[in-house]
C-alpha cells in the first residue's frame, strides 16, 4: 500500500485474512426450542464461536411459545450444542456464547411479546455500547412467517436502529417458502411490505454445502468442461436425491408437502440452475442470482393436462431396508389411509434456450429408496465414429461427469480405456476426485457458512424473491395437474428398491443410473 | 478405528522403499476397494534422532491436517546406511471411501544430508506440493532440498532454530525468493491480526485507525519475533516506517515509526509518530499475550488472552466509560499451529512478506 493511501472508507487491515470481519450482531431465533434450532442453528453458532469467526459482540435471544426462564433456555441450548456440535465444545467458549443469552416467551401473534423483545434487544445494544446488527432467524412453521414479519414491522423492529452507525436488520427465512405459487407470491408480498429485499435472506441450506458451491468452481474455474457444456455435447442430465429413510415422525408436515415440494421445488431445482446457468459476470449476489433466474425462467412449464407425460409420482409400500422390514407410507403413523401424497417423484424438464434446447433434464427424488445418494450425472453424447471393434468388451460408453453431493462429496469422470491385452477392447474407467482425499480441512456445516453470510449481508447463497416465484412457476402446473387427477391410483414401489417402474417411462434412449 | 500396514528394512535403498510403498498400496486396495490414497501434499521433516518422539507427537497433534505422505528423516551423528519403515494407515470403513495416509520414516546419518535430495526424490508423490520442515537446524539438508520444495515451514519464534529474532527474520527473508515460506510465528499472530482488523472494521472505530499513535505488544519472553511480525504487519498495512528498537529494562524494547500520512479525522491531534513497546510477560505458550493500540487523545483498545477467547477493553476520553467484553474463540494450541502451518501450504498469504520487511526494520 502506498503511503498516504489510507483512508477511513476502506479497512487496510483485512487484506490477506481468511476470516473477514463480521459486524457485531444480535441473533434472534424464532422457534428457538424447536428441532432445527437444536440440531443445526445453535451448534452452528457454537462452531463459529469456537473458530473465532463470530463478531466481537454476539448476543443470542430465543423466541418461542412456552414459559421458560433465561437459565432454562441456556441449559437447553447447552445440551443441544453438546449433543449435536460437530466438535466437542470448549466449555469456556460455550459459557461465553450462552452466558447472556435471553429467552423471550410468547405467542408469535402477541404484540406484548414483541414489545418485550424490543426491550431485550435494546438491552443488548446498551451492553455492547453500540447498536448491534440484528438477524431475525425464522425457524418456525411457515404459517407463522407472515405473522412474525408483520409484528416485527408494527413494532419497528424491521428498521435499522442507527442507520449511520450500524444496526442493520436482516431476516432469515427457513424453507418452505410458500406452498404453491400463489402462497409464495402472497408471502413475498407480506415480507416485502416490511423488509427491503436486501434485508431478506431466504435460506436453502443445500446452497451452503461445499459440493454445491464446487459445482460453480468445476464449471467456471476449469477450461476442460465449459466447451462441452451445451446441447452439442451433452446427451442428458440426471439429478438424483434419494433417501433411504421414511418420513419418521414428520407425517404432519409431509402429508401437506410431498416429495415435489419437499425437495424438488428447492434443492433439486437449485442444483439444476447452478448446473445449467450461464457464467455470471461476477459472484456478487445479484449477478449470480440473475443468471439462476434466467435459466429457471427458460424451463418450459408443463401444461397441467399433460403433466403425466413429464412426471411420475409414487408412494413407498412395505419392504425391507438394510435388512429391516419397514411399513409402507399409508401404514405410517399420522398418514391418512387414502393419502395421495407422493413420496417419490420423477420429472423430465427441458430448458428452452440456445445452450440447452433438446437436452432432457431428468430429476428424481424419493424416500425409502435403496440408499441415500444425492448426485448430478451429466452424460455426454457418444463419439460419432468408432474406429475399432467393441466385441468382447463392455464397449465404448458415453462419458459421464458425476458430481456427488452426499454421502461422499466428489467428482468423477468416466472414460473409455483399453483393457490390457492383445486386442483393442474398451471398458469404462473412472477418474475420481474425493474431497476427503484432496483437501486437508473438512467441510463446515452448511448452516455455519450461511449464518455467517447472513451476518455479513452477503445474499449470494440465498434465494431472491423472483427466484422463488420462478421456482414455483415450474412446480405449480405439476401440482395442478396432479390435483386434477383424483382417479388414477398412485403407483407404489417397494421400500428399499430403486423406485417405481413407471419412472422408466420418462426416459428417452437411456435408463436411470443405479442408486 | 485406524487400520495399519507396515513394512520395514535395514540398509535399504530409496528404490526399495518406493517399491514397498507401491506394493502396500496395491495390497491394501486389493483387500478393500474403498481405500483411496490421500493426495494433498508431501511433508518432509528433517529432525534429530533424539527428538524423534517429540516430533512424532507434534505431528500426531495436527488433527485433520495430516499430510497425505509424511516422510520423517531421523538424523543421527554416527550412523551410516539407510533404514526405513513404512506405515499405511486408514480410518476404518465408514463410507464408500476410506482415506489412506502414508508414513515413511528414514533413519540416516548426518553425512547423508548434503545429498538427501537423491534419497527423497524417488519417495515424493511427484504431482503434489512438497512441504519441508527442518526444526533442528539442518541447513545443509534444506539447501539440498529447496529445489524440490514448494513450501518451507519455519518457526522464527523457535530459539532452538535461530540465534535471536534478527537471525530468524533474516533467514526467512533470505528464503523468500527461493520458495514459499510458512512461518509458524506468523500464524501465531493470526487471531490477533483478525481481531484488530475486525475491531477497526466497526464503524464506531474506523475513524481511529489513521490516528493510531501507540502500539504495545505483550509476548512470551521467547516470542519477540511474533511481536515484531505483528507490529510489522500493522506498519505495512498502515504505511508506517519503523526505526530500530532500543532495549529497555527486563528484556523489553521501545521504538517508533513515522506515519508519513495524516491522522484522518483526528489530524490535529496526531503527531505523525507511532510509539512501540514490546514487553515480555509470563506465559506458558509461545506467542502473543496481548496487544494495546491507542491514539494521542485518549482512545485505546486492548486485547489480552483470556479463558474462551480474548478479553477486550476499550477506553475513550472521559466521560466515556471503560468498556470490557470477551471475544470468543478457542485456542488452537501448538499442535493446532503446526496443523495450520501444513494447511497454509495450500494457500498463499500476500501480507507476510511486507510484514516481514517492516519487522526487520524494527530490529535493534
Amino acid at each position: 500500500m502506498a503511503l498516504g493511501e489510507l483512508d477511513t472508507d476502506t479497512n487496510p487491515l483485512i487484506a490477506g485474512l481468511e476470516r473477514l470481519p463480521v459486524r457485531s450482531t444480535a441473533v434472534i431465533i424464532f422457534g428457538a426450542t424447536g428441532d432445527l434450532a437444536g440440531r443445526k442453528l445453535l451448534p452452528a453458532l457454537y462452531n463459529l464461536a469456537h473458530e473465532g469467526s463470530l463478531p466481537e459482540h454476539i448476543e443470542l435471544a430465543g423466541v418461542s411459545r412456552g414459559d421458560i426462564s433465561d437459565d432454562a433456555f441456556r441449559a437447553q441450548a447447552r445440551e443441544a450444542i453438546e449433543t449435536f456440535s460437530r466438535r466437542p465444545p470448549n466449555p469456556e467458549v460455550l459459557d461465553g456464547l450462552l452466558e447472556n443469552a435471553r429467552f423471550v416467551s410468547g405467542s408469535f401473534d402477541d404484540p406484548d411479546m414483541y414489545a418485550r423483545l424490543g426491550q431485550t434487544l435494546a438491552g443488548f445494544d446498551e451492553r455492547a455500547g453500540q447498536p448491534l446488527n440484528r438477524i431475525f432467524y425464522l425457524s418456525t412453521a411457515p404459517q407463522f412467517f407472515p405473522v412474525i414479519i408483520g409484528e416485527l414491522g408494527r413494532h419497528g423492529l424491521n428498521q435499522p436502529t442507527h442507520p449511520s452507525s450500524g444496526g442493520d436488520v436482516r431476516v432469515v427465512i427457513e424453507k418452505p417458502f410458500g406452498y404453491d405459487l400463489a402462497s409464495a407470491l402472497a408471502q413475498n408480498e407480506a415480507v416485502q411490505a416490511v423488509f427491503a429485499e436486501s434485508q431478506i435472506f431466504r435460506i436453502d441450506h443445500y446452497l451452503g454445502k461445499e459440493t454445491v458451491q464446487n459445482l460453480m468452481a468445476l464449471r467456471f474455474a476449469n477450461a476442460l468442461f465449459e466447451p462441452v457444456w451445451n446441447r452439442n455435447f451433452i446427451d442428458h442430465v440426471q439429478i438424483t436425491a434419494a433417501e433411504d429413510l421414511g418420513i419418521g415422525g414428520r407425517a404432519g408436515y409431509y402429508e401437506g408437502a410431498g416429495a415435489l415440494r419437499d425437495l424438488v421445488q428447492n434443492h433439486m431445482l437449485q442444483l439444476l440452475a447452478l448446473l445449467a446457468m450461464e457464467p455470471p459476470t461476477s459472484f456478487e449476489a445479484n449477478r449470480l442470482r440473475d443468471e439462476k433466474v434466467k435459466v429457471l425462467a427458460s424451463i418450459v412449464p408443463p401444461d397441467p393436462t399433460r403433466v403425466h407425460e413429464m412426471s411420475v409420482r409414487a408412494q413407498y409400500g412395505p419392504g425391507t431396508v438394510a435388512g429391516v422390514n419397514v411399513p409402507g407410507y399409508l401404514e405410517e403413523p399420522g398418514v391418512a389411509p387414502d393419502s395421495r401424497t407422493e413420496t417419490y417423484t420423477a420429472l423430465k424438464l427441458e430448458i428452452s434456450n440456445w445452450r440447452w434446447a433438446g437436452v432432457p433434464f431428468y430429476l428424481r427424488t424419493g424416500k425409502r429408496l435403496a440408499r441415500k445418494l444425492t448426485e448430478i450425472a451429466v452424460t455426454l453424447k457418444p463419439v460419432p465414429h468408432l474406429a475399432f471393434q467393441s466385441e468382447g468388451s463392455l464397449g465404448v460408453q458415453p462419458n459421464q461427469i458425476i458430481l456427488t453431493v452426499q454421502p461422499d462429496e466428489g467428482v468423477s469422470v468416466s472414460l473409455g480405456a483399453k483393457i490390457p491385452g492383445t486386442r483393442m477392447r474398451i471398458r469404462p474407467v473412472n477418474m475420481e476426485f474425493h474431497y476427503g482425499t484432496s483437501f486437508l480441512s473438512e467441510s463446515p456445516e452448511a448452516y455455519e457458512r450461511l449464518i455467517l453470510d447472513a451476518m455479513r449481508g452477503d445474499a449470494t447463497l440465498f434465494t431472491r424473491n423472483d427466484e422463488i416465484e420462478t421456482l414455483w412457476g415450474i412446480i405449480d402446473p405439476i401440482l395442478a395437474g396432479w390435483a386434477a387427477d383424483t382417479d388414477t391410483p398412485i403407483p407404489t414401489y417397494i421400500a428399499g428398491s430403486a423406485g417405481p417402474a413407471a419412472a422408466d417411462t420418462l426416459l428417452r434412449d437411456t435408463r436411470w443410473r443405479r442408486l | 478405528m485406524t487400520e495399519q500396514t507396515t513394512w520395514s528394512a535395514q540398509d535399504t535403498t530409496p528404490d526399495a522403499i518406493d517399491s514397498a510403498l507401491r506394493r502396500l498400496l496395491r495390497e491394501r486396495h486389493a483387500q478393500d476397494a474403498s481405500l483411496v490414497p490421500a493426495r494433498v501434499l508431501n511433508l518432509v521433516v528433517i529432525a534429530d534422532r533424539e527428538w524423534r518422539g517429540e516430533i512424532i507427537n507434534r505431528l500426531e497433534r495436527v488433527g485433520r491436517y495430516h499430510a497425505s505422505r509424511t516422510i520423517l528423516c531421523s538424523i543421527s551423528e554416527q550412523r551410516s546406511g539407510l533404514d526405513a519403515r513404512v506405515v499405511l494407515s486408514s480410518d476404518g470403513p465408514g463410507g464408500a471411501v476410506s482415506v489412506l495416509r502414508e508414513w515413511v520414516e528414514l533413519d540416516l546419518g548426518i553425512d547423508a544430508l548434503a545429498r538427501i535430495d537423491t534419497i527423497l526424490d524417488p519417495l515424493l508423490v511427484s504431482e503434489l506440493q512438497t512441504v519441508l520442515w527442518s526444526p533442528h537446524n539442518h541447513d545443509d539438508a534444506v539447501e539440498a532440498l529447496l529445489e524440490m520444495t514448494d513450501v518451507i515451514l519455519i518457526d522464527t519464534d523457535d530459539p532452538a532454530n535461530f540465534d535471536g529474532p534478527r537471525a530468524a527474520l533474516a533467514r526467512s527473508w533470505a528464503l523468500q525468493d527461493r520458495t514459499y515460506v510458512v512461518d509458524l510465528a506468523w500464524l501465531r499472530t493470526t487471531p490477533w491480526r483478525e481481531r484488530l482488523a475486525a475491531a477497526f472494521d466497526d464503524p464506531s472505530r474506523r475513524g481511529e485507525l489513521p490516528a493510531l499513535a501507540s502500539v504495545a505488544v505483550r509476548h512470551n519472553p521467547g516470542s519477540l519475533t511474533s511481536a515484531l511480525l505483528l507490529s510489522g504487519w500493522l506498519a505495512s498495512r498502515l504505511g508506517w516506517s519503523p526505526e530500530p528498537l532500543v532495549a529497555t529494562a527486563g528484556g523489553a524494547y521501545r521504538g517508533t515509526a513515522a506515519a508519513q500520512r495524516p491522522g484522518g479525522a483526528h489530524d490535529v491531534a496526531f503527531s505523525g509518530i507511532v510509539g512501540f513497546d514490546f514487553e515480555p510477560v509470563a506465559q506458558t505458550v509461545p506467542g502473543i499475550a496481548g496487544v494495546t493500540v491507542g491514539t494521542d487523545y485518549g482512545f485505546s483498545l486492548a486485547l489480552d488472552r483470556a479463558p474462551g477467547g480474548l478479553l477486550a477493553r476499550q477506553r475513550r476520553p472521559a466521560p466515556a466509560p471503560l468498556r470490557e467484553w470477551r471475544v470468543l474463540g478457542a485456542s488452537r494450541g501448538e499442535g493446532g499451529i503446526l496443523g495450520e502451518g501444513v494447511r497454509q501450504a495450500l494457500l498463499r498469504d500476500p501480507t507476510y512478506r511486507p510484514a516481514l520487511a517492516q519487522a526487520r526494520r524494527f530490529e535493534p
